[in-house]
């Protein structure tokens, strides 16, 4: 696929382009430290599943960069496909083919950040207790919120003559 | 989440059983039992859950099947929030 050139553009646009047949050449910039060795083979970005993977890892890792799948994913996908776990720029078309195909099976990237999002909203729409503690920025599964949390609540916040309010 | 076993059905308690099958019996009706799922028969009836104080009222609708009816009435007053204190105090000193 020439669409991908290496120019380093802002990877944003991945929420949109999802299915493999809309691309838009946009490309995270992976600095490749190997030099282009072949011809544009090593310039070019592999895309699967909308996103830029990276050239010079092994498939296993590099199919990590795609929102969605993990270290169990990829390793399944592999599996089911059986292919070995080759350096991703030594793929042939057909491999990648295949490979997009075994990809578009699972929902990833923008669908999936979509799928979330949505089953958020409805737990805030109903109010129920899971939706009433997104909305405060709290933990929903019942952890401690004396300390800690602080993925949630971010940074902390000093409050003002705390040592002498008895509370 | 952890999800209870399918063949054993959502867990609803004896006396909301009955009302299963009578729906009128429900509306406006207080509710002390927080830990039974919300069945579809109950759509659309107002119902007053027990929050340990008062009961708080809920209007049941479609996307609340599926959930405990304690999931819809807090038993914790919620505290104001950290930053409204901070202020509120260097307002106060100020």
């Amino acid at each position: 696929m020439a669409q991908a050139l290496a120019t380093p553009l802002a990877a944003s646009l991945s929420l949109i382009c999802n299915t493999t047949t809309t691309r838009i050449p946009n490309s995270l910039s992976f600095p490749s430290p190997t030099p282009p060795k072949f011809g544009g083979l090593s310039i070019k970005c592999v895309r699967v599943g909308g996103v830029e993977i990276p050239n010079n890892k092994r498939i296993e890792y590099s199919l990590r960069y795609i929102h969605g799948i993990g270290r169990t994913t990829s390793r399944q996908i592999l599996v089911d496909l059986s292919m070995d776990n080759k350096i991703t720029k030594d793929l042939s078309e057909e491999e990648l083919i295949s490979l997009r195909d075994q990809v578009s099976k699972y929902m990833v990237e923008g669908d999936l950040r979509r799928f979330n999002a949505l089953n958020i909203r409805r737990l805030k729409e109903i109010q129920c207790y899971r939706g009433v503690r997104h909305i405060q920025g709290l933990p929903c599964r019942g952890q401690r919120t004396k300390n800690n949390c602080r993925t949630l609540k971010g940074k902390r916040v000093a409050i003002a003559g705390k040592k002498k309010a008895p509370r | 989440m952890p999800r209870r076993s399918i063949w054993k059905g959502s867990f609803l308690d004896a006396f909301l059983l009955r009302m299963k099958k009578k729906r009128d019996l429900l509306l406006n009706r207080k509710i002390w039992s927080r830990r039974s799922s919300i069945s579809p028969e109950f759509v659309d009836c107002s119902v007053r859950i027990y929050n340990g104080k008062t009961p708080v009222r809920c209007k049941i609708t479609e996307g609340k099947v599926g959930h405990k009816f304690g999931e819809f009435s807090f038993t914790r007053k919620r505290r104001p929030s950290r930053t409204n204190i901070g202020l509120g105090r260097k307002k106060g000193k100020k």
